[in-house]
């Protein structure tokens, strides 16, 4: 089964079969990053603008290598340097970009939505980074990318997200990609960062990180943001960390060979401890690497052309 | 250390029972050969004759306030315990507006470890809702109740942002007990300090309207539905709140409530001659109110009976009516009063004051006690529900004096009162 | 458009003579094995090249390494077809760098292939030379690309298709000219 779609907006609309075979793609990529001369010429010739209205620094890095790799021209766009400081609009702002002929748009906005809004405006292909707390594709398929080649397969795995559930686009998509692959999620934290209906995406809900430890094969720990202190959503962030942290003591509950995963920037010493994002059991920084190979796969599908060709000679 | 209980007519409704039976406790639990130890008088350290009394699993009162730490002049959480065990309660829920605040894991130890410390009834601590009361943000709830706390409270205040109320209800999912809600819009309250009624305007003072009070069940309700989460409405008062009460418990809300004796029984008729005694909150409410709320302990929508014991020196309450702190004790006259006005006063049966008194709280809180099933900590409590008594409140062993029962010839008594298998009052009169 | 089959241009044996006989080709050429590697191109110069390098191991007594190239990236046409074709990978178990490279594959077309699978040795690093074994030459050179070993020379038209059924694919031997009909 093929990807033959023309946008990579999130994982809820893609069947089980095209995110396998994204992650099938990103394993040919995966040694091209381990060759003396780290590139091919694929993309060569295509213009890929990288559309950031929100901050990020890994993401933006990680899609600008993997343009780059594939000898793709990369353009920049940071919110803050930009038009959207002088008051235009992202409908004009993308049409205007798109009028200098760019090949594909790489969006990150704090919209929920956007991405989609835009790639009904725009001819090219659209890959969304991130919009708002609704889905961060790319990141779900690089986790999913990861656990595979840790452990060799995904259905049947015991996925435990844990942390700030409502505010997640990182949880929402991986909750869709490990549910289609046959996982079973569980969402854990604080009731008040659990959203309603969670259930209904396909998670199980637990508010107790110590009696959920013993069952995961994988550990997701999500960030949480300071912001989240001055609206109420837990007293302090000693608390949170006591409750829902991952310590030392925490992991002694843990199965042996759990993997455990962060999308990063981790707070050390409120998600994570040290010991803990630095051990044995933590893939964070394949995460990262694998990020390349996924996102690599990602601009390949999406960059084909119009007419059909014979594959023979 | 063996006690026998014989004679006692034994109620506990956790098990069903009301009949005549003895009792054994055995190292600090309920014996299951309480039965076969009928006439096995010799080899018990103690035998206690409960004939013509009531054998009670031992009260529970979830809302008092102690004044310690900061203001022990007026009562401190060993004269508090004291105070309860003469009125027959076993275990206590404290409240957390001292100075400072009780909460986090350091107040909650604090009270747990000075109940200990005073070795009478139990003292469980009730913690704040937001840090230091100011009503902000959360304070840190989970700590504390890691650390033992019962319950979380502002009570003395409302939680007005109802985000903040929204919040602490959510985050109490976590553990198996309630949000307290003392339910009041303080903006309607104003400056009032008595019901706004008749009385009110006959005296000149500036009403409370019991809408201040309905209102805010109203939302915590609905709070409480959509968070999915256990409300507990504290001093309940008004027609009205318990109309929102009993439609919420049908539509299957986790809600509970509680009424105190001086509400069930005085009208804000009691305020005529400005007897500060008569001043706390919520006020006593009208006439129709005091019957809706007998009407709500009959019919089961009120699940129980706690004082709001609220002490104060002498000095604070001897000041012009508005000027007064609002608060009266209640720990040592609750049974008296209950026993007269409500089960004399044919409202409920002796089983159905027990449930109110002991079982049900003990359940709200998710406390071990309020039962006398086998294996139970021996915390009981014997009452003679006809003797006559005058209430003298110089005889109180709490430290303040505010109460408005002073004088009330009460039909109802506290006998002895047994803690952990240790008896710390006996025919009444506290054992040294 | 259905494919009918027109003639069939070699049968088992004739493959394994072929075979064998490039085989003795490129080391001879070679003067010997050394610095010798074969890179099969993907599907079906894979296996192709491994029975060479079974070939050699049998009268040289020396096993040759053998990677295998798969060309995808490195296409001209990709911005032409609708969805991008599978991508499978590339694994060269040896440095490219001094290397006489016998890139492998079944047939030699156009020669696009052959030259997205020398720019992508390249990439790799310097062999020393490359050098290129096909089974059938059909003719029709795009682009200035020869084969240095050839299994047989099959002239075509452009409207006939020639068809190489490999045992590790196919499930059998052979190859066949079909000819494309509306």
């Amino acid at each position: 089964m093929k990807f033959e779609r023309g946008n990579l907006l999130g994982l809820e609309e893609l069947t089980g079969a095209e995110i396998e075979s994204i992650l099938e793609t990103a394993e040919s990529f995966v040694e091209i990053s381990e060759r003396p001369l780290k590139k091919v010429p694929v993309l060569r010739g295509l213009t890929v603008v990288n559309l950031f209205f929100e901050p990020s620094t890994r993401t933006r890095i990680s899609f600008e290598i993997a343009e780059k790799r594939l000898s793709a021209d990369t353009v920049n766009f940071a919110a803050t340097t930009s038009s959207a400081v002088k008051g235009e609009t992202l409908k004009d702002t993308a049409r205007n970009i798109e009028s200098m002929g760019i090949d594909m748009l790489v969006v990150r906005h704090s919209a929920p939505g956007a991405a989609a809004y835009l790639a009904d405006i725009l001819e090219c292909p659209v890959i969304n980074a991130g919009d708002g707390s609704h889905e961060h594709p790319t990141q779900a398929l690089l986790d999913l990318f990861t656990v595979k080649q840790n452990r060799g397969k995904i259905a049947g795995l015991n996925v435990l997200i844990v942390g700030d559930i409502l505010h997640s686009r990182v949880a929402r998509s991986n909750i869709f990609g490990f549910s289609k692959l046959g996982a079973s999620v569980t969402v854990c934290g604080p009731p008040t960062l659990i959203p309603p209906g969670i259930e209904k995406l396909g998670a199980k809900v637990s508010y107790d990180l110590c009696n959920s430890l013993p069952e995961a094969d994988v550990v997701m720990m999500l960030r949480i943001q300071r912001e989240r202190l001055k609206d109420c959503f837990f007293p302090t962030l000693r608390e949170y960390s006591e409750f829902f942290g991952l310590d030392g003591e925490k992991m002694k509950l843990a199965r042996s060979g759990v993997t455990v995963m962060h999308p990063g920037p981790i707070n050390r010493g409120v998600e994570m401890t040290p010991e803990v994002a630095d051990g044995p059991y933590s893939v964070i920084l394949e995460q990262v690497k694998y990020g390349l190979a996924v996102r690599m796969a990602v601009l390949y599908l999406l960059s084909g052309g119009e007419l059909s060709s014979e594959d023979s000679h | 250390m063996k006690i026998l209980i014989k004679n006692g007519r034994v109620i506990d409704p956790s098990q069903g029972v009301d009949e005549k039976r003895d009792i054994l406790l055995e190292d600090g639990l309920v014996s299951p050969a309480g039965g076969a130890a009928r006439g096995a008088d010799g080899d018990v350290d103690e035998t206690i004759d409960a004939g013509g009394l009531v054998v009670s699993p031992g009260f529970v009162d979830m809302h008092v306030h102690l004044r310690e730490p900061g203001r022990e002049d007026a009562e401190t959480v060993e004269s508090g315990a004291r105070a309860a065990i003469r009125g027959g309660f076993t275990s206590i829920a404290c409240m957390p507006n001292t100075e400072p605040v009780i909460e986090g894991d350091e107040g909650a130890e604090f009270i747990l470890a000075r109940g200990r410390e005073a070795g009478l009834a139990r003292v469980f601590p009730i913690v704040a809702i937001s840090r230091k009361l100011e009503g902000e943000v959360l304070s840190e709830i989970g700590a504390a109740m890691r650390a033992g706390a019962v319950g979380v409270s502002d009570d003395g205040m409302p939680v007005m942002r109802a985000s903040l109320m929204r919040r602490a209800l959510e985050y109490m999912k976590m553990f198996e007990a309630p949000v307290i809600s003392h339910c009041e819009d303080i903006s309607l309250s104003g400056s009032g300090c008595m019901n706004e009624g008749n009385t009110s305007t006959l005296l000149g003072l500036k009403g409370i309207p019991s809408e201040s009070e309905d209102v805010m069940v109203a939302r915590d309700i609905m709070l409480a539905e959509m968070a999915g989460s256990r409300l507990h409405v504290a001093h309940i008062s008004t027609r009205r709140s318990l109309e929102l009460v009993a439609e919420g418990k049908a539509r299957g809300a986790g809600v509970t409530c509680e009424v105190t004796p001086h509400h069930f029984t005085l009208t804000d008729e009691a305020v005529k001659g400005y007897d500060t005694r008569a001043k706390m909150k919520p006020p006593l409410r009208s006439a129709d109110d005091v019957a809706a709320l007998r009407q709500g302990l009959k019919r089961g929508t009120i699940d129980a009976i706690a004082t709001d014991h609220a002490p104060h020196t002498e000095e604070e309450k001897d000041q012009e009516f508005d000027l007064a702190p609002f608060g009266v004790i209640g720990m040592e006259t609750a049974l008296g009063i209950a026993c007269s006005e409500l089960y004399h006063g044919k409202v409920i049966s002796l089983p159905r004051l027990v449930e109110l008194m002991s079982t049900n709280p003990a359940k709200i809180l998710g406390l071990p006690y309020g039962t006398l099933r086998d294996g139970a900590p021996a915390d009981v409590t014997l009452f003679d529900p006809d003797a006559e008594w005058t209430v003298d409140e110089r005889e109180f062993a709490s430290r303040s004096r505010n109460t408005p029962f002073s004088g009330w010839k009460v039909k109802g008594r506290v006998v002895s009162v047994i803690v952990g298998g240790k008896v710390l009052m006996r025919d009444g009169a506290i054992a040294s | 458009m259905t494919r009918k089959e027109k003639a069939r241009i070699m049968d088992e044996d004739d493959m394994t003579r072929a075979t064998m006989r490039i085989a003795h080709e490129i080391v001879e050429a070679n003067k010997g094995t050394r610095d010798l590697v074969l890179v099969g191109i993907r599907r079906r110069g894979v296996p192709l090249a491994h029975r060479i390098a079974a070939a050699i191991a049998e009268f040289e007594r020396k096993e040759l390494p053998v990677g295998t190239l798969d060309i995808t990236l490195y296409r001209d046409d990709l911005q032409l077809v609708a969805h991008q074709p599978i991508l499978r990978k590339t694994e060269l178990p040896f440095a490219v760098d001094g290397k006489v490279v016998v890139l492998v594959d079944d047939v030699l077309y156009t020669g696009r292939t052959i030259r997205a699978a020398m720019d992508e040795i390249m990439d790799f690093g310097r062999p020393k030379a490359i050098r290129l074994a096909v089974l059938i030459d059909r003719g029709h050179r795009e682009l200035p690309i020869r084969a240095d070993y050839v299994g047989k020379n099959v002239p075509t038209s452009s409207r006939e298709i020639i068809s190489v059924k490999l045992s590790e694919h196919d499930g059998e031997d052979g190859v066949t000219v079909e000819e494309l009909k509306p």
